[in-house]
């Protein structure tokens, strides 16, 4: 046997007792060809080669689900941010193409599409600023479409501008869902120092650098993580670390096998396996429990930094050894509503907004999935995207908010976002305004860590 | 070997471990066998034992580069018999293993 059992009944475990699962194969599709000044023409054309491109990816991956007995959760799709496609239209509305997306993304029957992006780090063009306009609308109209907005980088500075536009279309976007408790907002994420090759959503769009098409990967696996972590409850930290390594390894292995595979059966080039490790609602499967398995008492209780610091860093060092190309956002991620063991933590008053910024300053990827009142203002909101903005330029690093301002909720009340959105706890915010600093208007310049030349 | 354009060349080997947990009785060895002949699929290696509690476990190798059927009809035939046989049947292919647990 080329394998001892112990080997194979290591995989089969994770899969069956560790929620172990590919959390995506997300195909990027390149549409700047499809760009034309009646925008119901560029539609079509769109339409006519995402549909052509990623006939066979749904049916492909299930195939290679079941070839190697590892669950592949989502099949989403990542496009050309659509301001740089539409603003050839002299449209001065895009709801057309979240319409087309969200109808091609039925027919092919996979979860979600993104590319409902715009870059303005620096400035907007015309094409950016129909599109961020057009955002609102498009999700309340769209059940799949996953709209980005990159704000900010450590190269250009921060849109100060767009802040607060995004904060207002933040508002716009729960107001016009408020009857599903301003789901829209989580499908709708602003950025600082995006990656064009994420396959996670909402983020996720395929940038102008990468090739025709291309497949990445999203692993998964807290449960696992977790599970290590509890074989050894006295280890110090260096045999904490190597544990975690070796799991990563694995987990990621499996990703680059799996991307590979689906890759060579569609004949579509492979990009990345991001080693972020995702949670779900599922007890078992969060990252929050993974921390408190470590020895914390709570999830946001003193240590939790360093704890999150620690993980991230094992997962990469194990993950980078297992594939041939790492990206995307590549960091752990802290949904608060999408996490039980988070939740939890929040209803029990360990983990607040504060401690959450601080976790994302050592390497989650950002402010995701929270849920705060109703009543939160247009410049609160701003304000909050700011300081992850400035967390992500000065360190170089990805952040971004993913924040639903529930209409009519206030604090201690539970929203049921369903499937892998979960459930979040609404949060409390602090209401001392920051309205004259947001209202300042313009840009924050680059910071001297741009000046790397 | 990963080719230029980053596409997986396997080894050109078709072999699938196939993995049978459950509730121990007379006749499972013989009716997964039988299942795999029908198939002309060929047991490389197998390995099998019976835990505490009559908890059956046993791990196939099986090579069926000259099956009758490919993995995916083979493993629906296998989970015939082993819902027959109220046993869990687990069919994967082997590159899985070598990804995850060798260097």
């Amino acid at each position: 046997m080329p394998f001892s059992t112990q080997e194979i009944m290591e995989t089969i475990t994770m899969v069956e007792n560790y929620h172990f699962d590919i959390r995506t194969v997300t195909m990027g599709i390149n549409i700047l060809d499809c760009a034309d000044p009646e925008i119901k023409v560029a539609t079509r054309k769109s339409s006519e080669k995402i549909l052509r491109l990623a006939e066979k990816l749904v049916k492909t991956v299930h195939k290679v689900e079941r070839t190697y007995g590892i669950p592949i959760i989502n099949k989403r799709i990542a496009v050309t941010p659509i301001s740089l496609v539409a603003q050839a239209s002299k449209a001065n509305n895009y709801l057309d193409f979240a319409v087309m997306l969200d109808r091609v993304a039925a027919e092919l029957g996979i979860d979600f599409i993104g590319g409902f992006s715009a870059l303005v780090h620096k400035g907007a063009t015309p094409g950016a600023t129909t599109l961020i306009s057009s955002i609102p609308e498009a999700l309340a109209a769209t059940a799949k479409v996953c709209s980005s907005v990159n704000v900010a980088t450590t190269k250009a500075g921060i849109n100060m501008d767009a802040i607060l536009q995004m904060a207002q279309v933040i508002k716009e976007t729960a107001a016009r869902t408020a009857d599903r408790n301003g789901i829209g907002c989580a499908k709708l994420v602003v950025f600082a120092n995006t990656p064009e090759d994420n396959p996670f959503m909402a983020g996720a769009f395929h940038g102008i650098g990468e090739p025709e098409a291309v497949i990445n990967i999203g692993i998964s696996g807290p449960g696992v993580v977790k599970a290590a972590v509890e074989r050894l409850p006295d280890a110090d930290f260096r045999n904490l670390v190597e544990e975690i390594k070796r799991v990563a390894f694995k987990i990621t292995r499996a990703g680059e096998l799996i991307g590979r595979k689906v890759s060579g059966e569609l004949n579509v080039p492979f990009g990345i396996v991001d080693l972020s490790l995702a949670p779900t609602p599922a007890v078992g499967d969060s990252v929050a429990n993974i921390l408190e398995a470590m020895g914390l008492e709570r999830c946001g209780c003193p240590g939790t930094t360093a704890a999150l610091a620690i993980l991230n860093d094992a997962v990469k060092k194990g993950g980078a050894m297992a594939s041939s190309a790492i990206g995307g956002l590549s960091g752990a991620f802290i949904p608060v509503s999408e996490d039980a063991g988070m939740i939890a933590a929040v209803q029990a008053g360990a983990l607040s907004l504060e401690k959450l910024e601080a976790m994302t300053c050592v390497c989650s990827v950002g402010l995701d999935m929270i849920a705060v009142p109703g009543e939160t203002t247009v410049e609160t909101i701003a304000a909050i995207i700011a300081d992850e903005m400035a967390i992500g330029v000065i360190n170089n690093k990805t952040t971004a908010v993913r924040i639903i301002p529930v209409p009519g909720k206030t604090v201690g009340d539970m929203i049921e976002f369903g499937g892998l959105l979960g459930t979040a706890p609404i949060m409390p915010v602090k209401n001392f305004s920051p309205a004259k600093f947001v209202r300042r208007g313009g840009h924050i310049p680059a910071p001297f860590q741009a000046l790397t030349n | 070997m990963i080719s230029r354009n980053g596409v997986i060349e396997l080894q050109g080997k078709e072999r699938v471990v196939v993995t049978v947990t459950g509730q121990d009785r007379v006749g499972i060895v013989a009716a997964v066998s039988k299942t795999l002949a029908d198939h002309n699929a060929n047991i490389v290696d197998i390995s099998q034992t019976v835990l505490q509690e009559n908890f059956f476990a046993m791990i196939l190798l099986v090579d069926i580069a000259n099956a009758s059927a490919d993995l995916l009809d083979l493993e629906e035939a296998l989970q015939v018999t082993g819902t027959a046989l109220g046993v869990k049947v687990m069919v994967q292919h082997e590159d899985i293993f070598g990804f995850m647990h060798r260097i």
